[in-house]
């Protein structure tokens, strides 16, 4: 029981600490990414000294994320004299815990057997084993659906609480860009369901660990590689980033949804978009990307298309897993600022459209032909 | 009442999407090749030691392509036993736009050919607009601007200003057509 619960606030604390580590460490990777796609060197002046020394520890410019925290704990924490200010108060909130929630069902690494790790803790633990994941839900998918839909009354109410017409346009927008973008999402993520015949996220993974043709990993994005390509649209789109960043566009509405926000509170509507990123990058790599598993591997080691397998010790495995899920997950991140910083940003009615007359379209008949050949594939 | 419908102008030279255009994902991805094509290039620079952006990292760096004749931080000429060639006649600082030079004068018996040098000549660079008026107006060639820019990014404008002991000490090597000290005068009027 107590081993259980140890093992639990080890998760959770892992899973917290990836991803606060991963909201600090975007924004300095945005700022460079961006800086070395666009021929300039970024922001590297903040430095750190060692005190009583003349040291300064630039660090390629990582303490600029310190920098801007601390700037937004020490700002003035203006509030407008609104109606609401209790919806006011709790709008930030109600946008980051579900982002935060969200990752609760995501597996980000394989089985961990104390025991097998290190037999000193087979004493306590027994030979028990547990799913490197947070909850083990059976719903997995459909929890990570519940919880995004959420955070779309958080931006509701940070328009609506703020008294403010850009704020309410702002948010306007936000409800009805995520609501059209929800719907493709989740019709995107049906071919895979599918495919898999599981919500369940960890099942999802393990049945990605095979190959398919004899040499191409089971990838989810092997067998449906246009439901990747929308699945990701539809994400940026949720997450409201620039190209459909119309909810917060800066030249038309300020700030949109967060004008009327200040200092930390409006922090945390950036962090909640940053550490999004990062759920994006680690929901895609767990649908589509074979999620904690290298090419190949299994919590038993490597079987390669030859025949050769080749067993791993299971510490070397669990560092492995735990390793390529944060490196995928740090991929698809860069690739989401790649083009973040290459498109510009749609106009209103064309996101809409893009919506409803271009993805949805293509989802349902993606789904369509899906569902046909895993028909004729079982038949 | 009635009000018809907004049509837009057309123009004739208005762009044309063709079909691959309208398909959407083939121009995304190219835009995206280029951008990325631009990241891994700079990339690989950073990597290899070199340096992959087109910023200079001022004040670090200095720029390269400064002009010949650019104005950059004042010098003070002096005399072959290294006096000061400045009578402080203040004609550079009446000139002055800004009015940033501050001459002290005083009286100085034992040189009877200039008896009048500054005590004090000092720059307030933090308002200097570098037009070089002051080089113009000076009767006697006892300031010039180096092509050199003075390092003078600081924390606070104090610093900003220089004083008489800066200004002759900072000898830049580069004018050679002007040497330091500068020539005797021949009296031949050339
Ligand atoms: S360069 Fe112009 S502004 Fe600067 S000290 Fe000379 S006269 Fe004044
Ligand atoms: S620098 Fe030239 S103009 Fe200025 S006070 Fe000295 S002699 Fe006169």
């Amino acid at each position: 029981m107590i081993a259980d619960l140890v093992i639990s606030l080890v998760f959770i604390g892992y899973a917290i600490s990836v991803l606060m580590g991963f909201g600090t460490i975007l924004t300095w990777v945005e700022r460079k990414q961006a800086a070395v796609m666009s021929d300039r060197i970024g922001a590297n002046r903040a430095y750190i000294r060692i005190p009583f020394t003349k040291v300064k520890l630039v660090w390629w410019g990582l303490f600029h994320g310190m920098a801007d925290g601390l700037k937004m704990l020490l700002k003035e924490d203006f509030k407008p004299r609104t109606y609401d200010w209790y919806a006011y108060a709790v709008a930030p909130w109600v946008v980051f815990t579900p982002v935060l929630l969200v990752f609760a069902v995501i597996p980000f690494g394989g089985t961990l057997t104390p025991a097998a790790l290190w037999a000193p803790l087979g004493e306590w633990f027994g030979d028990k084993s547990y799913p490197m994941q947070i909850a083990t839900l059976d719903a997995g998918l459909l929890i990570v659906f519940a919880f995004s839909g959420l955070t779309i009354i958080g931006a509701m109410l940070a328009g609506w609480s703020s008294s403010n017409k850009f704020s309410l346009l702002g948010a306007l927008r936000a409800g009805s860009q995520m609501i059209s973008y929800e719907l493709v999402l989740g019709l995107t993520v049906l071919g895979l369901i599918l495919i898999y015949g599981t919500v369940d996220l960890d099942s999802m993974v393990r049945k990605q660990s095979g190959t398919v043709l004899g040499v191409l990993p089971a990838w989810g994005i092997v067998y449906q590689p246009f439901a990747a390509i929308l699945f990701l649209t539809a994400a940026i789109a949720e997450n409201k980033r620039i190209p459909f960043d119309l909810p917060e566009a800066e030249s038309e509405l300020i700030a949109g949804y967060f004008t009327e926000y200040s200092a930390m509170k409006m922090g945390l509507f950036m962090f909640a978009e940053f550490i999004e990123i990062a759920v994006i990058g680690a929901l895609f790599t767990t649908l589509f990307l074979g999620g904690y598993n290298l090419p190949f591997m299994s919590d038993a080691g490597f079987a390669f298309p030859g025949g050769a397998a080749v067993a791993m010790p299971h510490g070397a495995v669990v560092v492995t897993q735990l390793a390529t899920f944060l490196a995928k997950v740090f991929v698809v991140c860069s690739f989401q600022i790649l083009i973040r910083w290459t498109l510009p940003r749609f106009r209103y009615d064309q996101v809409l459209t893009f919506a409803w007359k271009f993805m949805l379209p293509l989802a349902i008949a993606n789904l369509c032909v899906t569902a046909v050949a895993v028909w004729w594939i079982r038949a | 009442m009635s009000r018809k419908p907004h049509v837009r102008k057309r123009y004739w030279n208005e762009p044309v999407m063709g079909w691959w255009e309208r398909a959407y994902l083939p121009e995304i991805l190219r835009g995206l090749a280029i951008t990325g094509g631009v990241f891994v290039r700079n990339m690989l620079k950073w990597m290899t030691g070199r340096k992959g952006a087109l910023t200079t990292y001022y004040p670090e760096e200095t720029r390269w392509d400064y002009a010949a004749g650019n104005r950059g931080k004042h010098v003070l000429t002096r005399r072959p036993d290294g006096s000061p060639q400045c009578i402080a006649c203040n004609m550079c600082a009446t000139v002055c736009p800004a009015k940033v030079i501050e001459i002290e004068a005083a009286f100085d018996p034992s040189d009877s050919a200039h008896p009048k040098y500054p005590v004090r000549f000092e720059i307030d660079y933090s308002r200097c607009v570098f037009c070089g008026l002051c080089v113009e107006a000076c009767p006697e060639d006892a300031i010039r601007m180096a092509k050199e820019v003075p390092d003078l990014p600081a924390d606070d404008r104090w610093t900003m200003w220089l004083g008489k002991s800066e200004l002759l000490d900072w000898q830049p090597q580069a004018d050679v057509a002007k040497p330091y000290p500068p020539r005797a005068r021949t009296g031949d009027g050339a």
